[in-house]
């Protein structure tokens, strides 16, 4: 048995799973007292590429409120050939496919090294991938080109049998049919108007038939189900190609002192309706493409007139946004359709301004959706990520996997309070549910539409027993959490994951430390952040595993001297030193500082001189370990090369901790680190008070 | 004009055609009991010894003594008209003498003399002239002398105006050097004017004086007559003889016309008429007040003149000695008649003669005399009779006149209103009612020869089958308005008294014939036209200039306004400014000014205009091939948009949509390889959905446009989409040219009705239950207000909608057609279309359709001076307030009628004045502001009104009024109000025109004497009285159609021509036959025109050699009646034939298609249709029915 903190490394390497306490509270009161929720960090598609694929169904529990997944926990009588659910401990017959059991034939499901396998489902149809664009034309003509680029690009990145469709918008909506021969064909729609499914389908010539096909269609898996807006690629990879390098700006004149119209609330609308008239309950990606708010119509988040400025943090704490509630509205509606049916909606969102982030949040945020934010389309910040989203394992299969379910079963110590994360209730109610809400709660499973081997979803327990009757020593808590999903080959999986807790270890060392920096986040600080930008850093917070979710709150940084080989430092304005180079990690920035010395000489081009060859690797080593977590983060991170006295050094210097400040700089005297010319109160102060609080009786 | 009604016709006719009238009386005298009863007998007694008697009666009139003959003369005269029919046959043969009595026979209308009179008569006139001018002029000597006789004794002035009228008419200008003599006596008092007038009263006088000879003639007539009645034609003959006795050929012709028609009153007037026609040139000494007189001569003259033949001639006769005596009676009524005349004109005192000059310039117009003499000395009697026709008099008269007044009185005579039963029994003879052939032909005679000038206040122009020349003088050619009556009456009570309306029918783009010149450009400059400051009227010849030449002031309301200095001129001697000749809205009637800025909507100048085409492609649609043949065919014909240079691309852009019940819009843009579809299924709140390259240059996009149309067939050739929707269409279309921020023109090619889900979707209501109910109203109605509120749009945009139907059901033209006819466009309907037999009237449509020079966005106002106001518009436009009449679009087809009532008195020193001005966006998108003036005299004397009408002008009045009345109210009301009204038009005419005579007689002016047959004409059309076999669709459709018609169309529409096909060599076209059943002939061949359709009737005993020459083969049974063109073969008559099909098809703004109908076919039903003169399948009566039904109302508005 490997040490406790190795135990702890090797589940979640292994099953993707991190508990906020490995230790078993013994009654709900101690719970309480504890403070911190029980919760564990559930990365359901953690990357297993040494999974054996398991091309048989689960085993579950016959007891219809349990349906629990045989699992390495459970007791077994092989003679018996029985199983006892360590859930509900009801005794179940295997299924006669498992006679031949015994405890030197043991299926893969019972060996204690796959707490966490997955099972490939044979039954149903290979289910299509959809890809549905939604292009806004109101840009820039090189906008519109990169856009174009990327998105030809990403058509040779598709399977062959995939599906796509195109949208594209700005005053109006264009629904265009693929594989026409001869006249390009498209449905154009208004944008001021939102239209429901049905209208749709009746406007667009969907007939029932079509949709019914869809889900029927299992004896024709080759032939993957179409229609004239969703075609292979395969098929009409020349054409669309085509009729993408043909995408005009949007020739709507724009007078002076306006913003373009753009119809975006009612192209997501009409792509969301396309999809679920089509393909419902089938894995969708909704690829929305933005180079600014919409400005007309349902969704609306500001109007066309350039002097009305897109809100504010300051006009919503005014109540001064009023498009905000209405849009959100609009757009929590869409997420809501588009989860419904399992499809993705991505919001790919470039502009110098604000997009409307804020009010769409929900659609990535409850589909499982991608939000990425850049300035401009020409950045490999958006064509890198972009490119990335498609991804491919080892086995040349996406990163992928749409219309996930995940369904958490509890032993009886414990029930589910809720989730927070790229899902939505799928408002499954059971003994396990707790009355107690903590994020989206009263439910035993939720859908995640869109996931990939990173998305992370934290859910929260309640301990449920009394205080007179605590759980007895000893005994093990179990959770499994069981993902159904459809890979991108179109196979529908199973994954099972089931672990314990085990008794107590903690290190409660760095919670100040991380609360410090928390509070001064953008997740919970928004001076200085646009609606839009909040939105977009807790979009990617509430999905990301405990690593990156570190980062995020206490960026990381290293330093880089001819002191030593490159060293992480404190997170403090006194690592600021003249003769360093500083690689700052936010996860959404990776920032390169160069002291005041080691900036001089570079400027001064000591690293062009051969005898200074060392000062040529010293300023490269950051970069390299940049480009190392460039290429491997999504989305990909803005990349700053800055120095001291440069205009983008402000972004480390809002990050440090300013133990340094114009007020106390020539207190604290001797190492001459960086000041920091603000009001914020330092880690040093925070801890003061921190302490104060804690052995206050007043608290 | 005076039309002895039945009676006299009858009796006239009768005698003369004991074959023609009595048959067709006998079933008339049914009808027309009282009146006709004297007729019959008369007619009877004329008939059994018609011929004999006739002629005897000729000799009589000539003699006077008489009466009876000249009773059949007159009938004769009358029947001319008919006779002439006869005369066709004969007439020819006869040669310009004949052309005389020609005339008479013209006016007694028979179809086929109308042939040969135009023929005949020209050639006639030149050689015969005199005895033409006799004949003429006896005709309208005869007149005068009928009304001497007739009415001569009582309607002392109605003579003397008829008299003078007569004379005028007759010989005023003309010849009649004779005559003249008394003219000259006569004109001199006139003094220059006269000399101007007084050619005119000459040419009339002259026939009076030729009349005098005529008289003589008449004498000698008797005896020709008696020649003519023993031909059956007689009638005609006899008219025609007395008319023209002098001349043999007459003989000959009234043998001719004898036989075809019954020579009628008419001829018996004419021969009366000439009796009378000495008295008249006696009158004309007179002549000032004659002239005055005139009009009522013309027009009551010839009614009283047949009337009082027929009264005269049994009694009469001594009457008609006393003709003589009467004649002299009259003169000397004339002479005081003249006084009141004088009154009358005496207002004009001067002016008197020039307005008789005038007045016969109007006639004679051409005018004067000069014209018409100088180039056919003789033609001028024969004009001025002919004038007299034209008048109405002579032929009027005659005919009309003869027939019933003359039969009553005369042969009916006795009887006409005793009438015996007998005669009563016979019908009235069809040939002794007053004949639009004749008229017609009479006018073409004697009108087509001179240029139209239109300096003159107060003359009536030819009337529109007449093919002339205009010369713009200070006043809008007719091409451009026409008016019911250039004589306006002075106050509103005389107005309400006539019943005669007001109104002017105006087609402000009307397109001018090669040797017209266009009315010119005039730029004002960077202020704009200069106007009016008080009315805003534009400049024009009615301003008068004042302080040498700083001020000037308007003609509409007397303001006077500052010159602005850059238009500052001086004043010579006159009072007129030097440049008046220099200027053309200072000097025509007709101009353009450039419009500035300040003219246009936004102040912004206007984007040319764009041409979007929406292709129907549901099933209904692709199946009959129409998807194919638009396709195909726009993409030569976008290569003939209309533009202002020829040399020059057209600077119209196009778009194009297809749909069903969702839009299919195309990019074209120039830069793509490939158009691109856009389809907008969201019907229900439509929109553009794209703007770059939806409107595009045709040479610019050409390839991608090729391709378009080459596509469009093949993607919808498998459709199975049935439903479609409409009101989204011209939504869509509206907010294109919104977008493109320009005026334009849909062009929709449109198949089933709406029923998909759309707004503007429509039920089928077709409830053919409601017709004849008090809710038929309601199916002319559109079914919602929704393409009332879309065409208010429609309009303020500038977006005219031309719509074109191939349904093969119920479409409900009344509602679709709404936007069309409230923009300015045109709905043309296909039903049943086929590609094969349709195909080339739809592609001719819509060639002409695309290719016409039209404006956009145009509004029009109508100014006038004080005293009158117009109050009423017809057509298709749209009326925010109640003076602008806007108009999306306006093109060189479209007609607007309005309407003008009194709100002051007005006076005969200034006249009447009106100024229609209409600012447009032209084809090139240049702003401009056409305008054209009018000014028509005012007159204090009902006789100078009804002298100076147009009756077709009038009908086209009534028929648009009456279609737009069934709207609202029920139909058989709108029918009864119009022969209500018509009757009291007539009525005040005899009540206060023409009085003198008794009661039985029919009196018609002669300006109005075909009032009754066109009358009959609409109240019998499909739309007020519909056979079973009309759908509610082409009810619609037609009455839509008749909105914006102009006078040439709306004639042709109510009488449809029909021609003969006999000998068609030479460039002119053989006479047309009245439209009716007996006209035509088993051997023949005949063509028929409705403005709508052609019909090639062939007769089933058809000459073999005729039919090989037409069809290629001699066979009868082998000629396939599903033909839509006939075959080219190589011979002169099947060339000619064609030509004269295309020529036809060239006059008309909408393609006829050619129906080969052959008798006794099944098809035939609708070619009788057709047959206006008869009794109509759905109950419409026949002229002689419909002419004694007036007669009975007219008596019992008298009585």
């Amino acid at each position: 048995m490997a040490t406790f903190p190795e135990f702890i490394a090797q589940n979640e390497e292994r099953d993707g799973v991190r508990f906020s306490w490995n230790v078993w509270p013994s009654s709900r009161l101690e719970a309480t007292r504890m403070v911190v929720p029980v919760a564990s960090l559930i990365t359901p598609l953690k990357e297993r590429p040494d999974l054996p694929p398991i091309q048989y169904e689960p085993v579950l529990c016959s007891r219809v409120t349990c349906r629990a997944v045989l699992n390495p926990l459970c007791q077994v009588d092989y003679r018996a050939k029985l199983w006892a659910c360590n859930f509900c401990y009801q005794r179940n017959q295997f299924p006669p496919t498992y006679a031949g059991i015994s405890d030197v034939n043991q299926p893969a499901e019972l060996l204690p090294q796959f707490s966490t396998i997955e099972y490939v489902v044979q039954r149903g149809p290979l289910m299509p991938l959809v890809f549905l664009y939604v292009v806004d034309t109101c840009m820039e003509d090189e906008d519109l080109q990169a856009l174009k680029e990327s998105l030809q690009m990403s058509l040779s990145l598709l399977p062959p049998t995939a599906l796509v469709g195109l949208i594209t918008f700005g005053r109006m909506i264009q629904v265009h049919e693929l594989g026409c021969e001869g006249i390009s064909k498209s449905y154009v729609f208004r944008g001021t108007k939102d239209l429901n499914a049905k209208q749709l389908q009746e406007m667009l010539g969907l007939t029932k038939p079509t949709a019914a096909q869809a889900g029927r269609g299992p004896q024709a898996p080759q032939a993957p189900l179409s229609n004239r807006f969703l075609q292979p690629v395969q098929k009409i990879d020349m054409n669309l190609t085509d009729l993408l390098g043909e995408l005009q700006r949007d020739p709507w004149p724009v007078t002076q002192g306006k913003r373009p119209l753009r119809s975006l609330g009612s192209a997501m609308s009409i792509a969301v309706g396309l999809l679920e008239c089509t393909f419902p309950n089938t894995g969708a990606r909704i690829m929305t493409f933005i180079g600014g708010p919409a400005t007309q119509g349902p969704g609306m988040v500001v109007g066309d007139e350039l002097k009305a400025p897109i809100r504010s943090w300051h006009d919503i704490e005014k109540d001064n946004a009023k498009f905000m509630k209405k849009g959100t509205k609009h757009y929590e509606a869409l997420a809501s359709r588009a989860s419904t049916n399992g499809h993705i909606i991505d919001i790919y969102a470039c502009a110098l301004d604000q997009t409307g982030l804020l009010e769409m949040k929900c659609c990535s945020n409850h589909t499982g959706g991608y939000m990425v934010m850049a300035d401009s389309f020409t950045t490999s910040l958006f064509k890198q990520t972009f490119q990335r989203v498609f991804t491919k394992d080892v086995s040349g299969a996406f990163k992928m996997a749409f219309a996930g379910t995940l369904e958490i079963k509890t032993s009886r110590e414990i029930k589910i309070s809720g989730a927070i994360g790229p899902c939505v209730s799928l408002n499954a109610k059971g003994p396990c549910v707790s009355e107690n809400e903590i994020g989206t709660g009263g439910t035993s499973q939720w859908k995640i539409c869109g996931l990939d081997h990173n998305t992370t979803l934290a859910v929260y327990f309640e301990v449920v027993n009394q205080h007179n009757a605590p759980i007895p020593q000893g005994g093990r808590g179990a959770v499994q959490y069981v993902t159904q999903y459809q890979h991108s080959s179109g196979q529908k999986r199973i994954r099972v994951t089931t672990t314990y807790f085990l008794k107590a270890h903690y290190s409660f060392s760095f919670v100040p430390q991380f609360m410090f920096h928390l509070r001064r986040s953008p997740f919970l600080q928004v001076f200085n952040n646009s609606p839009d930008e909040s939105s977009y850093y807790r979009h990617q917070f509430m999905r990301q595993d405990l690593t990156q979710s570190l980062i995020m709150i206490q960026p990381i940084l290293y330093a880089y001297s001819f002191n030593g080989p490159p060293e992480p430092v404190l997170l403090d304005s006194s690592s600021i030193l003249p003769d360093r180079i500083l690689l700052m990690d936010t996860f959404f920035q990776i920032l390169i500082y160069h002291g005041e010395t080691v900036s001089q000489w570079r400027k001064a081009g000591y690293q062009e001189l051969p005898e200074y060859e060392n000062f040529r690797h010293l300023l490269q080593a950051p970069v390299d370990d940049a480009q190392e977590i460039l290429h491997s983060r999504f989305p990909m991170p803005r990349y700053i090369d800055t120095e001291h006295g440069g205009s983008q050094a402000r972004f480390l210097l809002s990050k440090v901790n300013p133990s340094q400040t114009h007020n106390n700089m020539y207190a604290w005297g001797q190492e001459s680190g960086a000041p920091i010319l603000t009001d914020d109160v330092s880690l040093q102060v925070f801890m003061d008070h921190l302490k104060k609080l804690a052995v206050s009786s007043a608290a | 004009m005076n039309v002895n009604q039945q009676t006299p016709m009858a009796s006239p006719y009768g005698p003369p055609q004991p074959g023609y009238g009595q048959p067709s009386y006998a079933p008339l005298g049914g009808g027309y009991p009282g009146p006709y009863g004297p007729y019959n007998g008369p007619a009877a007694a004329y008939q059994p010894g018609a011929p004999p008697q006739g002629y005897s009666p000729y000799a009589s009139f000539p003699s006077k003594a008489v009466a009876a003959n000249p009773v059949s003369d007159l009938s004769s005269p009358l029947d001319l008209g008919p006779a002439r029919g006869p005369l066709t046959s004969a007439p020819r043969p006869v040669s310009t003498p004949q052309a005389y009595s020609q005339y008479p026979q013209g006016d007694s209308q028979n179809g086929p003399p109308p042939m040969d009179h135009s023929m005949a008569q020209p050639a006639h006139r030149s050689p015969v002239s005199q005895p033409y001018s006799h004949g003429a002029m006896n005709l309208s000597g005869p007149h005068p002398s009928y009304s001497q006789q007739y009415g001569a004794p009582p309607p002392m002035q109605q003579v003397t105006n008829q008299m003078s009228g007569m004379q005028i008419g007759s010989g005023p200008p003309t010849s009649v050097g004779p005559g003249y003599a008394h003219h000259p006596s006569s004109q001199p008092p006139i003094s220059a004017a006269y000399s101007s007038a007084a050619p005119p009263s000459y040419t009339q006088a002259p026939p009076p004086l030729s009349a005098a000879p005529s008289q003589p003639p008449p004498p000698s007539e008797p005896a020709a007559s008696q020649p003519y009645y023993g031909g059956p034609p007689p009638p005609q003959q006899q008219p025609f003889p007395s008319a023209h006795h002098p001349s043999q050929p007459f003989v000959s012709s009234s043998p001719y016309l004898g036989p075809p028609s019954q020579p009628q009153a008419p001829p018996v007037s004419q021969q009366q008429s000439f009796p009378p026609g000495p008295p008249a040139q006696q009158p004309f000494p007179n002549s000032a007040p004659p002239p005055v007189s005139q009009a009522s001569y013309s027009g009551p003259p010839p009614l009283t003149q047949h009337s009082f033949p027929p009264s005269s001639q049994s009694g009469p006769f001594p009457p008609i000695s006393i003709s003589p005596s009467q004649y002299p009676g009259p003169q000397p009524q004339s002479q005081p008649g003249p006084p009141p005349f004088h009154s009358g004109p005496s207002p004009r005192g001067p002016i008197p003669p020039p307005s008789m000059s005038q007045q016969q310039a109007n006639h004679l117009p051409p005018g004067p005399m000069q014209q018409q003499q100088p180039p056919q000395p003789g033609m001028q009697g024969g004009y001025p009779t002919q004038q007299n026709g034209a008048f109405g008099q002579p032929r009027g008269p005659q005919p009309g006149y003869a027939g019933p007044h003359y039969p009553g009185q005369q042969n009916y005579g006795a009887g006409p209103a005793p009438a015996p039963a007998p005669p009563a029994q016979k019908r009235l003879d069809p040939d002794s009612i007053p004949s639009p052939i004749q008229v017609i032909e009479d006018d073409r005679v004697n009108k087509s020869s001179e240029p139209f000038t239109t300096g003159v206040k107060g003359q009536a122009p030819p009337l529109v089958t007449t093919n002339f020349q205009v010369k713009d003088q200070g006043n809008a050619s007719p091409r451009f308005i026409r008016c019911t009556a250039y004589n306006m009456p002075c106050t509103a009570d005389m107005a309400k008294q006539s019943q005669v309306p007001l109104a002017a029918v105006i087609k402000p783009l009307a397109m001018l014939p090669p040797d017209e010149t266009p009315p010119y450009i005039v730029d004002h400059g960077d202020g704009g036209p200069i106007r009016c400051n008080r009315c805003k009227a534009y400049m024009c010849p009615y301003m008068q200039f004042i302080e040498g030449g700083r001020r000037f002031q308007c003609g509409f309301c007397s303001c006077v306004t500052e010159v602005p200095p850059h238009y500052f001129q001086h004043l010579d001697h006159t009072g007129k400014r030097v440049d008046c000749y220099d200027r053309p809205e200072l000097s025509q009637g007709s101009y353009e000014f450039v419009a500035t800025v300040d003219y246009c909507k936004n102040n912004k100048l206007p984007q040319p205009p764009s041409f979007i085409f929406f292709i129907d492609v549901s099933y209904n649609a692709v199946k009959s091939g129409m998807v194919n043949i638009v396709c195909q065919e726009l993409k030569t014909l976008l290569d003939y948009l209309p533009r202002e240079n020829p040399e020059a691309d057209s600077v119209v852009r196009v778009g194009f949509v297809t749909y069903n019940k969702v839009l299919h819009f195309y990019n074209v843009k120039s830069s793509l390889a490939q158009p691109q579809m856009m389809v907008v299924s969201d019907v229900s709140d439509m929109f553009l959905p794209l703007l770059d390259g939806f409107l595009v240059g045709v040479n610019d996009s050409r390839m991608v446009i090729e391709s378009l149309l080459d596509q469009i067939p093949e993607m919808f050739a498998d459709t199975r989409e049935t439903e479609t929707v409409f009101g989204p269409v011209i939504q869509a279309g509206l907010e294109a040219l919104k977008a493109a921020d320009c005026a334009g023109k849909l062009f929709v090619f449109h198949s089933t009705l709406p029923i998909a889900e759309a707004p503007g979707k429509l039920k089928n209501r077709e409830d053919k239950k409601l017709v004849g109910t008090d809710k038929e109203k309601s199916l002319f109605q559109p079914q919602s207000g929704f393409y009332s509120n879309l065409s208010k749009e429609c309009v303020a945009q500038g977006c005219c909608v031309d719509l074109f139907l191939f349904p093969n059901q119920y479409v409900d033209v009344a509602t679709l057609g709404v936007v069309p006819v409230s923009t300015g466009g045109s709905v043309y309907k296909y039903t049943y279309f086929q590609a094969e037999t349709d195909r080339e009237r739809f592609l001719n449509d819509l060639r002409r359709d695309v290719q016409k020079p039209m404006g956009f966005d145009a509004v029009m106002r109508v100014r006038t001076s004080t005293g009158i106001r117009a109050t009423d518009f017809f057509g298709s436009f749209f009326m925010s307030n109640t003076t602008d009449v806007e108009l999306a679009g306006l093109d060189c087809d479209k007609t607007v009628t309005v309407e003008f009532r009194h709100d002051d008195k007005l006076s005969e020193d200034t006249g009447a004045l009106m100024q229609c001005a209409v600012l447009y966006t032209s084809c090139s998108g240049q702003r401009r502001l056409r305008v054209h003036n009018m000014a028509v005299n005012c007159c204090s004397q009902l006789a100078d009104l009804y002298r100076n009408c147009e009756t077709d002008t009038i009908i086209n009045f009534f028929s648009k009024y009456a279609y737009r009345s069934i709207l609202n109210t029920p139909t058989k009301t709108v029918r009864d109000t119009m022969v209500n009204q018509c009757a009291q038009i007539l009525a005040c005419y005899r009540k206060n025109c023409a009085s003198p005579s008794s009661a039985g007689q029919l009196i018609l002016p002669e300006c109005m004497k075909l009032l009754p047959v066109y009358l009959n004409c609409v109240l019998k059309s499909d739309v007020l009285q519909p056979g079973a076999d009309i759908s509610l669709d082409d009810r619609a459709y037609l009455r839509q159609l008749l909105s914006c018609m102009d006078v040439s169309e709306s004639h042709i529409f109510f009488y449809p021509r029909l021609l003969p096909l006999v000998k068609l060599d030479g460039g002119s076209l053989p006479m047309a036959v009245r439209n009716s059943e007996e006209r035509l002939s088993k051997g023949g061949v005949y063509l028929l025109e409705t403005g709508l359709h052609l019909f090639l009737w062939v007769g089933a005993n058809a000459q073999q050699e005729l039919l090989s020459n037409i069809f290629g083969t001699p066979t009868f049974s082998q000629i396939d009646p599903n033909m839509t063109s006939l075959p080219e073969l190589d011979n002169p008559f099947s060339q000619r034939l064609r030509e004269i099909i295309d020529s036809f098809r060239s006059q008309r703004s909408r393609y006829m298609k050619l129906m080969v109908v052959k008798q006794e076919d099944k098809a035939e039903l609708i070619f009788k249709h057709f047959l206006c003169e008869d009794k109509s399948t759905s109950g419409g009566a026949s002229y002689v029915d419909f002419l004694c039904h007036m007669h009975k109302e007219i008596r019992q508005l008298l009585s």
